[in-house]
């Protein structure tokens, strides 16, 4: 068992690691005077000034229209499906409300799924589609919080940089390199890369079994690196073809964490404020440790019905033991719990597990992070949730103490704390209004796999996935229904725009502003104090709003599962 | 201090300078991002890692046996089985029913039944029941939980040992060759721990299978 252990501390010191590396790369590429030839190139052909300064409601617009068209250009493709040739099993196109969900979906960097990827994809649409928008809403969640970054560090201008050259930059000199030298480390430990469709096997007990594939390798480092989360597969990193080996898993977890934790850097070196960086990695860290553990517990713990029925659910040598229902004999109980942790903390949504296959205890893990939506947080999205956080925890302490607010030297006042409040207040609104108008749906109870608390588990981890742009899911519940396809569709969005665009408002009025210098007065941010305030307001907030439901859900089924009663 | 309403909320320019940056950047960069590096991506790796990237085939291109990475279905006494699948496929008899096809490779699939189904409960008991029958365990013996649960995918290719150890007396049973002898090359099979640390060690039940009939084959050969 100190095997799974040192699993755990290989992750998180391998993204320490790659921390500084990482984080000063991002720097230079974000900072950088120098526009390359490629470049120049790009914008000639897009007719853009790279020289052009944004405000904050030009580049959110920039930011907007550039999805819009990339939304718009995905629907069509999926749309289209049918007629495009070279798919030699034919798959047909998608319906209009499921292409619009999977173009949503994509676009936002949600990666949530109601289709199959095996039985509803063309290789050229997972290429052309899938690949090219998770490339392109990573780039577009990174350069939204480079402008934020900017936003934060500047004074007395309206300048948060220029989208397309943020845009362009973060795709040619981060993701695609970076992507190119993972996808072909990957295809070395087993992914698939190829045009052939499929494969036709005769088994040694001699039935028929067709195999998929296709270009898988580098859609599978995208997905990882740009925090998508979307499967090639429908059964994503669970899949043997998208995740072999559990080197492989690791290098997953580990693209998940790059940019995220990254980023935290990234912010140190441009407001030269080193230690501001290294305190909120240090609560993302200390959030993500505490979940690990309930997860890890809960699935090695097993389930008590299990047992029952005659598993033998005991660790030993020769067995991982655990829940093993919905999971993969390579990865056992640790890869498979800190896979689960991570690609909801870096609201990824790739799985190598059945989330709904969980213990309920387990299951509280990815719904707890999805909903508070900070620890590390997808590409860019998730530092800006953070810094949200820090300013309300500012604000509070600063009403303790009876002093004006300020944050990295600048006045927090009333615009920017209702901005914030509205940033944190869409995410619960969303979920929780939309599970609640699931919950009394007429055709709801059609779609769910399982009934009892679970059930409505399973609503719930719908609308949170969504909203919180993770896109991993209680697969149980058929969601390809047009009542979903739309719900979701709109949860994805409105979970993106709303957070993102009040963020980076704030951001504009914070760079218009001038920096008040230091005084005795000022709460100091970069100290294990204020980190250990932030987590505080973090899970006050979010247990505030969302332990009621949790306590429907998972906390009542775990209950449940104890005293021996089953649906 | 300068009132920052009035300097935030300067002018968003014109909509239309926007418009066509945005339509222009979205075909560029899927013809980029979308075709050129799955592509290269594709040529590379066909260069570098062949075999892999063709999906790790066993067999020959006339008749392929399978891919070291995806599970097989085995029902055979003589064959060690795999975890149980929960992978669907439509009905040969009738293309609108859908039935259980096990280890079906064209769509992954697994259960997605929470901890409290009654259908899990009821699924678990049964195939307990089946695994103490088939390696003739006492009645009331716990079985390893690899062999009564369904994997993620439905195509996982391993199992652990404690699961492929109970097996080894059948299989030596059937095939007329010794308990020791199945165990050695159960051994031989067995995947420890990716670079000492990472994973589960366990047995890939395909390459087992496939090493007892060429044991078997060699067995005939050389009597």
């Amino acid at each position: 068992m100190s095997l799974d252990y040192a699993q755990f501390a290989i992750v998180v010191a391998g993204m320490l690691l790659l921390v500084g590396a990482g984080g000063t790369w991002l720097t230079r590429v974000l900072t950088s005077p120098h526009h390359g030839s490629p470049e120049r190139l790009t914008y000639r052909l897009l007719s853009v000034d790279p020289g052009e300064a944004m405000g904050w409601k030009r580049y959110g617009l920039a930011l907007l229209l550039s999805n819009a068209a990339m939304l718009l250009l995905g629907y069509l493709l999926l749309r289209i499906q049918g007629l495009l040739p070279f798919d030699s099993l034919q798959r047909a196109a998608q319906t209009p409300d499921l292409a619009f969900n999977t173009a949503a979906s994509f676009v936002t960097n949600t990666n949530w799924q109601s289709y199959s990827g095996e039985s509803s994809l063309s290789n050229f649409s997972q290429m052309a589609v899938i690949t090219f928008l998770m490339v392109m809403s990573a780039a577009a969640g990174i350069a939204g919080c480079a402008a934020f970054i900017r936003g934060l560090s500047r004074k007395c201008t309206n300048d948060l940089g220029n989208y397309w050259v943020d845009l362009v930059r973060v795709t040619y000199r981060v993701l695609l390199p970076a992507c190119l030298v993972l996808a072909l480390v990957y295809v070395w430990q087993g992914i698939p890369q190829t045009l052939t469709d499929a494969v036709n096997a005769t088994t040694l007990e001699g039935v028929k079994q067709q195999i998929l594939m296709g270009p898988v390798a580098s859609l599978e480092a995208i997905k990882h690196i740009g925090t998508n989360g979307g499967g090639f597969f429908g059964m994503n990193a669970a899949h043997p073809f998208e995740n072999p080996t559990p080197l492989t898993n690791t290098l997953h977890m580990l693209a998940m964490l790059l940019i995220p934790s990254a980023l935290t850097y990234t912010f140190g070196s441009m407001l030269m404020r080193r230690r501001q960086g290294w305190a909120f990695l240090a609560a993302f860290l200390v959030m993500f440790v505490g979940f690990l553990a309930l997860v890890y517990h809960a699935e090695q713990q097993g389930n008590p019905m299990l047992t029952q029925a005659g598993a033998d659910q005991q660790w030993s040598a020769l067995q991982s033991g655990g829940n093993l229902e919905g999971k993969e004999m390579r990865f056992g109980i640790a890869q498979t719990s800190v896979f689960v942790a991570v690609t909801t903390a870096a609201t990824t949504g790739s799985v190598n597990a059945m989330h709904d296959s969980l213990t309920p205890m387990g299951g509280l893990v990815p719904l707890a992070l999805m909903m508070m939506n900070d620890v590390f947080g997808g590409v860019g999205v998730g530092f800006i949730n953070l810094v949200g956080y820090a300013i309300l925890t500012v604000f509070l302490v600063g009403m303790m103490i009876g002093r004006t607010p300020e944050f990295l030297g600048k006045k927090i006042e009333a615009r920017e704390m209702k901005l914030v409040m509205f940033a944190v207040l869409a995410h619960p609104f969303c979920i929780l209004g939309l599970t609640a108008l699931a919950a009394v749906w007429p055709t709801t109870a059609a779609s769910l796999n399982n009934t009892g608390p679970h059930g409505f588990s399973e609503l719930l981890y719908a609308y949170t996935s969504g909203t919180a742009n993770n896109g991993s899911a209680f697969g149980g519940l058929n969601t390809n229904t047009p009542f979903f396809n739309t719900t979701i569709g709109l949860a994805m969005l409105f979970g993106r725009y709303f957070t993102l665009l009040p963020m980076l408002a704030v951001a504009g009025s914070l760079a218009a502003k001038k920096s008040v210098p230091e005084g005795p007065g000022t709460l100091p941010t970069a100290t294990p104090l204020f980190t250990g305030l932030l987590i505080f307001v973090i899970l006050v907030v979010g247990g505030l709003t969302f332990l009621p439901v949790l306590a429907l859900g998972p906390i009542i089924e775990h209950l449940l599962m104890s005293a021996g009663q089953l649906f | 201090m300068i009132d920052n309403r009035s300097t935030s909320l300067a002018p968003a320019g014109n909509v239309r300078q926007l418009i066509r940056p945005a339509l222009v950047s979205a075909v560029l960069f899927m013809l980029l991002t979308g075709l050129a590096y799955p592509l290269a991506t594709t040529g590379l790796a066909q260069l570098l890692f062949p075999v892999q990237a063709g999906g790790s085939l066993i067999g020959h291109h006339d008749q392929w046996s399978g891919s070291a990475l995806i599970g097989q279905d085995f029902k055979q006494a003589r064959y060690f089985h795999p975890r149980p699948s929960a992978t669907t496929g439509t009905d040969p008899a009738n293309a609108s029913l859908t039935v259980d096809q096990p280890y079906n490779a064209a769509l992954s699939g697994a259960s997605n039944l929470g901890p409290t189904s009654k259908k899990l409960f009821d699924q678990v008991s049964a195939r307990a029941r089946a695994y103490r029958n088939e390696n003739h365990l006492a009645a009331a013996a716990l079985v390893p939980v690899d062999a009564v649960t369904a994997s993620a995918s439905g195509l996982d290719p391993d199992i652990s040992l404690a699961n492929a150890h109970l097996q080894v007396e059948r299989v030596a049973n059937v095939r007329g060759l010794s308990a020791p002898q199945v165990q050695a090359l159960v051994d031989k099979q067995t995947s420890p721990r990716q670079l000492g640390v990472l994973g589960e060690p366990r047995v890939n039940v395909l390459q087992l299978n496939l090493a007892l009939d060429a044991m078997a084959a060699r067995a005939v050969a050389t009597p």
